[in-house]
């Protein structure tokens, strides 16, 4: 190992650290977290709540395992982070099981297994999810409707009861409360032959992607653009995301008006804009250099498109980030910046 | 001059440089003892010339330079040679190396065979450059390369760059002498410019200076009736560090880019420091070698901050004894800036050519160092456009040949990736060891090649004389077969001249 000099040092003239970075962006997704709590009810707090103190709990007993002073980890806030990540992914209303084995995968197997921040080689939360979607596609894919489109509300007590017993109240039956996701529709509907514009006729639709949740997304684009100015997000990956994302959506619009939904409902339909801000802009799984990038960024633009199109789930940012994240050793190896000096790209002079 | 140029990354500091402007320059009293290391510059040490015992005036030659890259050493005080011998010298890896040591007699009396040169105007570029080389001129912005051997650049060079950036913070030596000896900045600017032949000479100074700025320009006017100004600009450059490091000012200043593993003049530029161009002056107007130079004591554990004209070797506890002492029981001295500089492991340690500042903080508490989380922070704030995180990576991996490909030779140590990492690791650290690894490998390595070499030569040579003693042997024998029977000898010498 290295040896440390005495030249340590310099003052740090720049007030930067890694808890800062965390509970910025923990913040930026305050407003989306309480729409959706606001427009899909309290199940989404109770999924939170779970999640995150689960995921910090495992993190303490994984450090204490793995021998790590735990204080400074335990503080840098990014188990809260992945928490809150993995929570805003799932459907509403999920036995607590679903949350916590969440937190476990996310924690504990893609994180601190492989030797904990900053050594994961995969989003733990896009893990996670990716884990719970292929093992139980039944509880992940029922999704609780936005409340206003529910015959009844549940309240905080309800949401918790039907998250430990999976009993809801009285004689309330699951279809009462559920809706397929817009994505979901449109994918099955189509598939039935109905042409798009009909289908987003339906109320699940809302004003132009998604009821409650487009409002969600556009609550997300605004703590993403606010990170973004505060320089804790480059631009490079949410930028080429969604331009890759919208000219894809633009052009298979194009080729089949019919059946190809519109750029908007890619847009503010799924989980768009949570990826393209939070999620794959993960700094630790993400490409780092600035071709790197553009490069990744589009890629999961890509990906999403062509899983939402020809995919086999009607979402597929979990996918798209854990696909790209594969291609990154790779593009950090040969997506390099030309070195101050040296000789215009495409020369490898060694210097 | 109408254009600047931008280099990427880089960052905006707070300055810090109020503290220790007073506007003027204090004199040290004269040390009771100097230490002065024969090496305070780049290439070879210097050869000493004197004897333990030996009675020294100010000003005389203490050490010669004997190679090309090289600077002699001078005494600093007139007083008696007590000691030549290893010493402390102020150095990251804190080493000893040998040093002169003048015990002060306090009479301060100058060496008589200092000669006082003619007018410089009237003097050819060789005789210029040989009173700079023997006056121990260097480059006094910290980077201390010998100053006459950076005058004579292979190619024909445009442009003269007199840094006065001065970038990092804290630091306001080159700010004070810019304000107290304009003049002496100019003259020497003027002489150098002759030297290398350019046809325009830059004075550059960073916007946060404009009283330096002021006092210049009001100079080079000054000046114009009296000798050739022609050419010679000060120019004004926006506050960003680290613009005062030579590639990045060349960049800002003309457009161009040193290669990678290149110098200066391969762009047609030649970069001096705004204090070595007032050594070029002393040295060429008043034939007096460098024996001080201007250090800037600062910093919140310091009584009184300001800049001091120090003689070199004086001690770092003299220095901020003058400064009115330190606030606190245990400081932390940084040599040179907060970003560049180096931990002192103490205050016994002789002020150098290279000593700028003598930075002194209150807490040394460093944030305990996370794991990298490849935020790319320090990446874009590189000015050499490296990749700090994985230039870090293969230096804990101790991958070298990896540390080659992705440029570690370009990183100029500049600290701004340590500033920006959220994970506060000490990232310069593992760079300046890495490259102390390299140099190592590579020196061994050719330890290793010579003496194959040596040993192959030796194989060689023994051989060749097993050789020649059996060929005598041969002939020998030969020459008594020959006369025992003649008949077939010219067959015989036929094949063996053939064979
Ligand atoms: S700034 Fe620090 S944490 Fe970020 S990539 Fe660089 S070394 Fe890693
Ligand atoms: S110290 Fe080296 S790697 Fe770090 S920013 Fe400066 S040049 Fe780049």
């Amino acid at each position: 190992m290295i040896r440390r000099s005495q030249s340590m040092d310099p003052a740090r003239p720049v007030g930067n650290s890694v808890s800062r970075v965390m509970r910025t962006v923990i913040y930026a997704l305050l407003p989306g977290s309480l729409l959706f709590i606001h427009f899909f009810g309290w199940g989404v707090a109770v999924n939170i709540a779970l999640v995150m103190a689960s995921a910090w709990l495992f993190e303490a007993v994984m450090l204490r395992i793995r021998g790590v002073a735990s204080g400074p980890f335990l503080g840098d806030g990014s188990a809260l982070l992945t928490g809150l990540l993995l929570a805003l992914s799932l459907p509403p209303l999920v036995p607590w099981w679903i949350p916590v084995l969440g937190a476990f995968v996310a924690i504990v197997v893609a994180k601190q297994l492989y030797g904990g921040l900053g050594h994961n080689p995969f989003n733990p939360a896009m893990a996670a999810f990716a884990v719970l979607l292929i093992a139980f596609p039944r509880e992940l894919s029922l999704w609780a409707a936005p409340q206003v489109l529910q015959s009844h509300a549940l309240s905080l007590w309800e949401a918790v009861q039907f998250s430990l017993s999976g009993r809801l109240p009285g004689e309330l039956v699951f279809d009462a409360i559920s809706a397929a996701t817009p994505l979901d529709k449109l994918r099955t509907d189509t598939g039935l032959g109905r042409s798009v514009a009909d289908i987003t006729q339906a109320a699940v639709f809302g004003h132009w992607a998604g009821r409650g949740s487009e409002w969600v997304s556009l609550a997300y684009l605004a703590g993403g653009l606010a990170l973004v100015g505060l320089r804790i997000v480059s631009w490079h990956i949410p930028v080429s995301l969604l331009v890759t994302l919208v000219v894809a959506a633009g052009i298979g619009q194009w080729l089949d008006p019919q059946h190809a939904p519109g750029v908007l409902v890619h847009l503010l339909g799924g989980a768009s804009m949570l990826g393209a801000f939070f999620i794959a802009t993960d700094p630790v799984t993400a490409a780092t250099t600035t071709r790197g990038k553009l490069i990744y960024g589009a890629g999961i633009g890509l990906l999403i498109y062509a899983i939402r199109t020809w995919g086999g789930y009607p979402d597929g940012v979990a996918f798209a980030v854990l696909l790209m994240g594969l291609a990154v050793p790779l593009l950090d190896r040969h997506a390099l910046p030309r070195v101050f000096g040296a000789r215009p790209a495409g020369d490898e002079r060694a210097g | 001059m109408n254009r600047l140029w931008r280099f990427a990354g880089g960052l905006r500091l707070a300055g810090h440089k109020r503290e220790s402007v007073m506007g003027g320059v204090r004199q040290l009293p004269t040390p009771k003892r100097v230490v002065l290391p024969l090496q305070q510059h780049v290439g070879a040490p210097a050869e000493p010339v004197v004897q333990v015992g030996q009675t020294v005036c100010k000003g005389e030659l203490l050490a010669r330079a004997e190679s090309f890259v090289s600077a002699p050493v001078h005494a600093s005080v007139s007083g008696t040679v007590v000691a030549i011998d290893n010493y402390a010298v102020p150095h990251p890896s804190g080493i000893a190396e040998p040093c002169v040591v003048i015990e002060s007699d306090g009479e301060e009396r100058w060496w008589p065979d200092l000669k006082t040169p003619s007018d410089p105007a009237t003097q050819s570029a060789e005789k210029l450059r040989e009173l700079i080389r023997a006056a121990g001129v260097v480059g006094l912005g910290g980077a201390v390369f010998p100053s006459a051997a950076k005058l004579g650049p292979p190619r024909p060079v445009d442009t003269l760059v007199i840094n006065g950036v001065e970038c990092e913070p804290y630091i306001t030596c080159d700010d004070t002498l810019m304000r107290s000896r304009p003049d002496d900045v100019v003259r020497g600017s003027a002489v150098l410019r002759r030297i290398v032949a350019a046809q325009r000479c830059l004075i550059a100074v960073e916007d946060n200076k404009p009283e330096a700025l002021a006092r210049l320009r009001a100079v080079l006017a000054t000046l114009a009736g009296e000798l050739d100004v022609s050419g010679i600009e000060v120019v004004s450059v926006p506050t960003v560090f680290p613009t005062g490091g030579e590639k990045q000012l060349i960049k800002v200043l003309t457009g161009r880019e040193v290669p990678v593993g290149g110098l200066p003049y391969e762009v047609g530029c030649v970069c001096l420091n705004v204090g070595t161009a007032a050594a070029v002056h002393d040295a060429v107007y008043t034939g007096r070698p460098l024996l001080s130079r201007l250090v800037t004591v600062t910093g919140p554990g310091v009584r009184h901050p300001d800049n001091f004209e120090v003689p070199l070797g004086t001690s770092v506890s003299d220095l901020l004894a003058a400064a009115g002492g330190v606030t606190t029981d245990a400081p932390e001295l940084i040599m040179g800036g907060p970003m560049m500089g180096f931990s002192l492991p103490g205050e016994h340690l002789p002020i150098t050519k290279a000593s700028n500042c003598i930075l002194v903080r209150t807490d040394s508490a460093s944030k305990p160092a996370m794991p990298c989380i490849r935020c790319g922070s320090c990446a874009s704030a590189c000015p050499m456009q490296l990749l700090p995180q994985q230039l870090y990576w293969h230096a804990r991996g101790r991958e070298f040949d990896k540390l080659t490909r992705y440029h570690l030779n370009s990183c100029i140590e500049c600290g701004c990736c340590n500033a920006v990492c959220p994970s506060h690791i000490p990232l310069v650290d593992y760079f300046r060891f890495a490259k102390s690894e390299i140099a190592d490998q590579a020196y061994k390595r050719e330890r290793a090649n010579e003496s194959r070499i040596r040993n192959q030569q030796r194989t060689e040579r023994l051989e060749a004389a097993r050789r020649a003693a059996e060929e005598r042997k041969a002939k020998r024998k030969a020459g008594r077969k020959r006369a025992a029977e003649p008949a077939p000898d010219a067959a015989a010498s036929a094949v063996r001249e053939a064979s």
